[in-house]
């Protein structure tokens, strides 16, 4: 992976990840029950943000499946590259957006649920490896379109209907 | 096996021919609605991968108002009917009277509730004449109206789907106004996306072969 010198704003589609070094700016649109996740480090200016749809690995039925779409193997795998970065895990916090439930149906049905879902599985995982949650701005059912600045540490999330606001 | 390589031309086809007697009735349906003539577009059946998905109704930020509902039974899947923002305004107002701004804090109660019911209709008559045309009973789930961006809330859709695989086929069929008509066009885009395991019972009950 080469980093990037100018800056720019490097965009994140839905089942990946990247990683993105001030002055950059990296972003993704159209967060409805995926996660954005992002994890910095606020002394080298580096962060990664995934694009995360399901909660859990263990849910693949094909175990050839891209392991960015998991919050568990591409929170595993961004990790790996921001040390790769010269990043220390001890020193990572995060910042997450997303999780919403974009349709309410009076059931109960767990298909329904993977907004939330997906949000508790992060949690999680950054608890595992002792990642610092800073800020979140999950559930409701609002989409977001989310771009953090690993310079200031800001994450911006805009929605239709609820304008923009900085995390 | 990955869904995109055991499947043929002929499979397309078939799925094409699905989305046309779909949209066809829910079309008829709109036009009684609307008392308009409405035309339909060929469905595109396509293989496309969460990227593409995501952008499918415009742009991943373009703001719709969505009809999301959830197939249950023998073909499980799920459908979209998707408006554009003028469009949806656009039936509001045939509907209601009302001109109303569906992104709007103050959405008028009684458009929403018009657009919803739309919603309900169209999907219902699409699905009844695909449960009519390949004999499986199709369970749908009440459906539910959200106007927020595309990407958002196709993704609702790809839960099922994106513990299989990295691509969904999609049955995209485009409805408009006949060009004739004098006043403005209003269309609406319908998306049938069938899980994964949906495909085997949709061939085998038109008779055509799926490993």
């Amino acid at each position: 992976m080469t980093k990037i010198e100018q800056a720019e704003v490097v965009k994140v589609g839905m089942a990946d990840w990247k990683l993105a070094e001030a002055p950059s700016t990296i972003r993704t649109s159209g967060l409805g029950s995926c996660i954005g996740a992002v994890v910095y480090d606020e002394a080298k200016q580096i962060a990664a943000l995934a694009h995360v749809m399901l909660p859990d690995s263990a849910m693949a039925k094909n175990k050839e499946t891209n392991r960015a779409k998991f919050a568990d193997t591409a929170l595993e795998d961004a990790l790996q590259s921001l040390q790769q970065w010269g990043c220390s895990v001890s020193r990572l916090k995060a910042k997450i957006a997303g999780g919403a439930q974009m349709f309410s149906f009076s059931s109960n049905n767990e298909v329904m649920r993977i907004g939330p879902r997906n949000a508790e599985a992060v949690k999680e995982i950054l608890g595992q490896y002792r990642i610092r949650l800073i800020a979140e701005d999950t559930g409701g059912n609002k989409g977001r379109t989310i771009e953090f600045n690993p310079a200031d540490k800001t994450l911006h999330i805009r929605t239709v209907n609820q304008g923009e606001s900085i995390i | 096996m990955d869904l995109i390589q055991q499947i043929k031309p002929i499979h397309l086809d078939v799925l094409q021919e699905v989305g046309n007697i779909g949209a066809g009735n829910a079309a008829t349906a709109l036009s009684q609605l609307l008392n308009q003539k409405i035309d339909l577009n060929v469905p595109s059946v396509r293989i496309i991968d969460f990227q593409e998905m995501q952008s499918l109704a415009g742009g991943e930020e373009t703001v719709v108002a969505a009809t999301f509902l959830r197939v249950s039974g023998e073909a499980p899947g799920s459908m979209f009917l998707i408006l554009q923002k003028e469009e949806a305004e656009e039936l509001a107002f045939s509907l209601t009277g009302n001109k109303v701004n569906i992104v709007d804090d103050s959405f008028d109660e009684l458009a929403a509730s018009a657009l919803s019911e739309l919603g309900n209709i169209l999907a219902g008559a699409y699905l009844s004449a695909l449960s009519d045309f390949t004999s499986i009973q199709m369970q749908p789930s009440v459906p539910s109206l959200a106007i927020d961006m595309a990407g958002a809330i196709i993704s609702a859709g790809l839960t099922e789907i994106s513990q299989v695989g990295d691509y969904a086929i999609v049955i995209d069929t485009l409805m408009g106004e006949a060009e004739d008509s004098d006043s403005s066009t209003a269309t609406g885009q319908f998306f049938l996306l069938p899980d994964p395991d949906a495909f085997k019972r949709i061939f085998q009950s038109l008779g055509v072969d799926w490993s």
